[in-house]
């Protein structure tokens, strides 16, 4: 656990020391803005209300797509262009805590940045009476749909020691996981509910409207999990090469 | 301290290391000597844990690197050839993570650090960024965080590699300073080096222990065995093709001397392992030719390890 904690707090001092964090940060914080200000609608008498918390984080699940790879690509890439890699697997730490601690840094990064947005919140509460528990089931589903993504940008990363390559296979992944529903809209039968299940998305409908269900949750745990697994594989297959 | 028994390692189908076996013990200075791709950079991976043998078995300080490899690290201070840092780090920060990770105490890192950063003379770095220091200097903070943790057993690939002679100099006092607490493994291509840190060598070529030795053994067991000085008084030209009548001579090339006409300087080359001092005395004495000199020539490092490196 030490070690866990360890790597995790070095990354991320490393990462809010780099400017890129800022770029990302604030790209994202400037679209979700962008979404709540386009999901109040003009006119009404009562303009805001806890929908519009579901208006903005539905998209924000999209960003996603490009947001976590982004925060990711550098923590494996940069080790292995560094060489620091071969510190790092010749230091009495296992391997599955040097992924760990990567991963738990990425997730500090986004909860953190997923936490500026309850200013919009704050916002919707000055202006009406939002029910507040779709509204906190909302923010529960987009952090766990956070966590399956950066576990897929994890195991980008460790695939390429460049960020670039790192962050577009990544992205490519993430473009699949999501839109697998629309394929599996498109037929039907087994072949459609097994896409739909394996869809990043699918799963998170239920949320926003202030359901939660267990196998949601254990669906973006396990896909964070998996993900981290073939990291780990990929780290001993590098040793074992 | 660290023994290696028959250990092979394939990339892919090329065998960079084939059925090497040795043993260092406690408090040892060993070189490993090779041209560029002999597999010593692969040895010391093996080593370090980096990556396992493809067959043989590997301890360090008796603990198996594979089954029990998280032991064995933790008794590894190792610098890799292509010096890892993290760029965007302070010296002392670096250090001071990379100490951490091998396993050090949060309450005395500081000294731990501070007393690193005394060694490797950093002190006027400490709070830079490691992206703003010549290569000397990284090379500097490379050792430091192979040292932190004052390991057991101290491995360094290519240490003085790419940096400028001065620094060279110096970091090579400072590996000299340390050899004395730790199990030191060093590799180079550079003689001068290993025979000025290190007591033995083990020479590599082409993924084989092509020698293992002392450096002074080393030198006797070559010396003389393979070139012999001659001054003798005679007609150079039939003295030569006399002495090229012997068995084991190789070549034989003259120079007259020039302060003194009456004989003449014969560097003589024999096969390795033989001397033929006495046969050639015979030959000079029979022919009525005078012997003034007869003598074995030490040799170099320098000419031990092209010997061997570029026989066969």
């Amino acid at each position: 656990m030490r070690n866990i904690i360890l790597i995790t707090s070095k990354e991320i001092k490393t990462y809010f020391a780099s400017p890129m964090a800022y770029i990302v940060g604030g790209m994202f914080l400037g679209l979700t803005w962008l979404f709540f200000n386009t999901s109040i609608v003009p006119g009404e008498s009562n303009p805001i209300t806890e929908s519009n918390v579901r208006g903005y984080l539905e998209p924000t699940t999209l960003l996603f797509i490009i947001f976590s790879p982004l925060i990711t690509m550098r923590l494996f890439s940069e080790e292995e262009k560094l060489g620091t890699l071969e510190l790092l697997l010749t230091s009495p730490v296992k391997d599955w805590e040097i992924v760990m601690g990567k991963y738990l840094a990425s997730t500090v990064i986004l909860i953190s940045t997923l936490l500026c947005t309850f200013f919009y919140v704050i916002l919707i509460s000055i202006y009406s009476t939002p029910d507040f528990g779709p509204l906190l089931s909302a923010y529960l589903g987009i952090i766990l749909y956070g966590i399956a993504t950066l576990g897929v940008g994890v195991f980008a990363s460790s695939l390429s020691s460049n960020q670039i390559v790192s962050a577009v296979v990544g992205i490519v992944i993430l473009l699949l996981l999501s839109f697998l529903d629309s394929l599996g809209a498109m037929i039907d039968g087994i072949p459609s509910t097994i896409f739909n299940e394996i869809a990043l998305n699918y799963h998170y409908g239920d949320f926003t409207k202030g359901v939660i269900d267990i196998r949601n949750i254990v669906y973006y745990l396990s896909t964070a999990s998996v993900f981290l697994f073939f990291t780990i594989v990929i780290l001993q297959m590098r040793r074992w090469r | 301290m660290i023994e290696l028994k028959n250990i092979t390692k394939y990339y892919g189908d090329f065998p960079a290391v084939t059925n090497i076996s040795f043993k260092i013990e406690k408090g040892e200075i060993v070189g490993l000597l090779g041209p560029n791709g002999a597999g010593k950079s692969t040895i010391m991976k093996m080593i370090t844990g980096f990556m396992p043998p493809t067959n043989g078995e590997l301890s360090v300080g008796g603990y198996d690197i594979v089954t029990q490899s998280i032991e064995a690290r933790r008794k590894i201070g190792y610098l890799p050839e292509t010096v890892p840092l993290y760029t965007d780090m302070t010296v002392y920060s670096y250090i001071e993570y990379m100490g951490l990770l091998r396993g050090l105490n949060k309450k005395n890192i500081k000294s731990k650090v501070d007393n690193v950063i005394e060694i490797c003379k950093l002190e006027d770095y400490r709070n830079s960024l490691i992206s703003k220091l010549s290569k000397g200097f990284r090379q500097r903070v490379g050792i430091s965080q192979a040292i932190i943790h004052d390991p057991e057993v101290l491995i360094l690939d290519e240490p003085t590699i790419g940096i400028d002679p001065n620094q060279v100099v110096e970091t090579r006092q400072l590996i000299k300073n340390l050899s004395g607490e730790h199990t030191l493994l060093l590799s180079s291509h550079i003689l001068p080096e290993v025979s000025s840190i290190c007591e033995r060598v083990l020479i590599i070529h082409e993924g084989e222990i092509a020698a293992s030795d002392t450096i002074k053994n080393l030198s006797s067991l070559m010396s003389g065995k393979n070139k012999i000085e001659a001054d003798i008084i005679g007609s150079p030209q039939s003295i030569v093709t006399e002495l090229e009548k012997i068995n084991d001579i190789k070549s034989v090339e003259f120079s007259i001397n020039k302060s003194s006409s009456e004989f003449s300087t014969f560097t003589i080359e024999t096969e390795v392992n033989s001397d033929i001092r006495s046969e050639i005395s015979k030959i000079i004495i029979n022919n009525g030719w005078g012997l003034i000199r007869l003598q074995s020539i030490g040799m170099s490092l320098e000419d031990i390890f092209l010997q061997i490196t570029t026989s066969e």
